[in-house]
């Protein structure tokens, strides 16, 4: 091709006619790519379910007319592990840990809103101290969550020096919360009505380190790709998602954000002192690839300066609500006292009772909307337990978005919607 | 303490915060679709965080669509159903949310056993992919909707698993890999 930008024959054509109007036979009001040599040639072409390109296990299958997808349709359910039906037969309190498998990328945000669904339910308050660890948590996931989408997604576009710098620095992170609650990815770290563990002495110093360097870091990445001209040309105006489609599809997060969907449950509807911070919401208008990528990066920023205000606003306290019903016992009244072991044993075994009602909880996760609707009808189980995995609807929207677009545009555009196979399967 | 206990955490200040639109969309559509309408249950009042609308399968599409343009609750969060046990034996559930003053509402349809829906794709693109998945789950069928398939399970399984009567333990075996999906030959 004697042009430099390979996707200009697309260009002079309004965005309808160049994203949707490819119809089956390849019409001429479009202009030809004289040296794709395949063209007119249907192909079908399967990708997944173990593509190194489709992080996790899913399955994409494509129409192609020359190089261009024509049609497309996405298939999953292969890491299924029936959730929602564990959920209604398991105790709220075993329940924390099938969260941790939903996004695992960002476990502690799942364990966040899953224990902030079922203290709703119950009317619960924990104390300031538990909030503000758990808004860390929160923050620290999304960073990692952002910084290996960002990542990930330049990586399957050829630039493998810059997921290393987010890697690094991902790893510290994952260090930190080992520090609190000795697991690395799936933490389980709330309980409900607290938290599994105190945070150590000196923590949120650490974090307040972290952040500082992290943020040198996502500068660098910055300074390192947004202005690149291979990742310009192979990421703006690419798999556009514009604001319609979104509100149609139930996009959320950074994927709606990025196409001008100005929401962003945090601020709109605030839960746990999120009120009392300060903090930007990015939003993009072109929703394509590129726009997603830099609303991820801006938002790590912003977490960042999340991290910082929490950490200087934690202070020494209570973790647990005061709460008999849901109050683990300590383990040094469990080892001696006869009402301490029965009381451990009741808890572990029988659960506790969850009044009835129902609640649909949601928390601004790292993807977009995280939900938790619960119906209980009294009883130590849910009655139904649905989760509204951002993912779900974010798939759903693939097929769309990369109507008309080139098949190698499919692996950009699949890893800056970042679907996450465990919350996508449930 | 239960769901009617303000937690401060916890969206502490949204039910005042969205009484008043509660309020006027409940007696918008009262007066409107007056027939329609089954129950409606108010938070505070019921165990329950937003209004609950229950309303008739007959007066599905005409409530939701005056919902989504009129009334601003144009965001479909969640479509999901439950299994309550008892005649009817399902609800559809929908989340919906306003997206300018983020007002949440959720809707209820009851349908008994055998009983088919409309499908919502008309109004909410993203519907399909919910109703595949509450199909597969539950076994309700949503008429005129394009690619009604199970969507998380093998194409070939046998029952619906989240319904209230399926089997905790079992399996099913398949000795031959799933067939090539037809939709994509059309």
């Amino acid at each position: 091709m004697s042009d430099s930008n390979p996707k200009n024959f697309k260009t002079d054509l309004p965005l309808d006619v160049a994203r949707w109007g490819i119809p089956s036979t390849y019409d001429v009001s479009v202009k030809r790519d004289t040296d794709d040599i395949f063209e007119d040639s249907k192909v079908l072409v399967n990708i997944g379910p173990t593509h190194p390109a489709m992080h996790g296990a899913f399955r994409c299958m494509a129409r192609l007319n020359g190089e261009i997808i024509e049609k497309s349709y996405c298939e999953f359910g292969y890491t299924h592990r029936a959730k929602e039906k564990l959920g209604e037969n398991r105790t709220y309190h075993q329940f924390v840990v099938y969260t941790d498998r939903l996004n695992y990328c960002s476990a502690l945000i799942n364990n966040v809103t899953y224990a902030m669904a079922v203290e709703r339910l119950m009317g619960i308050e924990v104390p300031e101290r538990a909030v503000w660890i758990r808004m860390m948590c929160a923050e620290l996931a999304r960073v990692i969550d952002h910084l290996i989408c960002v990542g990930i997604n330049a990586v399957d576009l050829g630039a493998f020096s810059f997921f290393l710098y987010g890697y690094h620095q991902r790893e510290k992170a994952y260090t930190l919360i080992e520090k609190l609650c000795g697991a690395r990815l799936t933490t389980s770290y709330t309980r409900i009505g607290g938290l599994m563990a105190d945070a150590p002495e000196g923590w949120e110093k650490e974090v307040k380190e972290w952040v500082k360097e992290t943020r040198a870091v996502v500068d660098e990445m910055d300074r390192l790709l947004t202005e690149n001209r291979i990742w310009l040309k192979r990421t703006k105006g690419v798999a556009i998602m514009n604001r319609e489609d979104c509100l149609k599809y139930s996009f959320t997060g950074p994927n709606a954000r990025a196409a001008g969907v100005d929401i962003d449950l945090r601020r709109d509807q605030p839960c746990m002192f999120y009120d009392q911070v300060d903090f930007d919401v990015p939003v993009a208008q072109t929703g394509d690839v590129f726009d997603r990528y830099y609303v991820r990066l801006e938002e790590v920023r912003q977490s960042l300066n999340i991290l910082t205000q929490c950490a200087d606003r934690i202070k020494r306290g209570p973790i647990w609500a005061d709460d008999k019903r849901t109050r683990i016992p300590e383990k040094d009244q469990v080892y001696n006292t006869m009402e301490g072991l029965i009381h451990h044993f009741k808890f572990f075994m029988n659960g506790f009772n969850v009044p009835a009602g129902e609640a649909y909880t949601s928390f601004e996760a790292a993807n977009g909307e995280l939900g938790f609707y619960i119906v209980s009808k009294g009883g130590p189980a849910a009655h139904r337990m649905r989760i509204r995995g951002p993912s779900f609807w974010h798939y759903q929207g693939l097929d769309p978005m990369i109507r008309g677009e080139y098949i190698a545009d499919l692996v950009a555009a699949l890893g800056s919607i970042n679907v996450i196979a465990g919350e996508l399967d449930r | 303490m239960d769901i009617n206990t303000p937690v401060k955490t916890i969206y502490g200040g949204h039910y005042d915060k969205y009484l008043p639109e509660w309020t006027m969309v409940v007696e918008a559509l009262q007066s409107e679709f007056g027939d329609f309408i089954e129950e409606i249950l108010m938070p505070r009042i019921a165990a329950t965080d937003v209004p609950i609308i229950q309303i008739r399968k007959s007066g599905m599409m005409a409530v939701l669509s005056r919902l989504k343009e009129g009334l601003g609750f144009s965001f479909l969060t969640d479509y999901t159903a439950t299994d309550e046990e008892s005649e009817p034996r399902f609800r559809l559930v929908l989340q919906l949310m306003n997206p300018t003053t983020k007002a949440r509402m959720r809707v209820k349809i009851r349908l008994s056993e055998q009983e088919t829906s409309p499908t919502l794709i008309p109004l909410w693109e993203g519907a399909n992919w919910a109703e595949r998945e509450i199909y597969d789950m539950f076994g309700i069928r949503f008429e005129g909707h394009p690619d009604l398939r199970r969507i998380l399970m093998d194409m070939r399984w046998e029952g619906h698993p989240l319904r209230k009567d399926y089997p905790l333990r079992g399996y099913q075996v398949f000795l031959t890999p799933e067939p090539l999906d037809p939709e994509l030959l059309k």
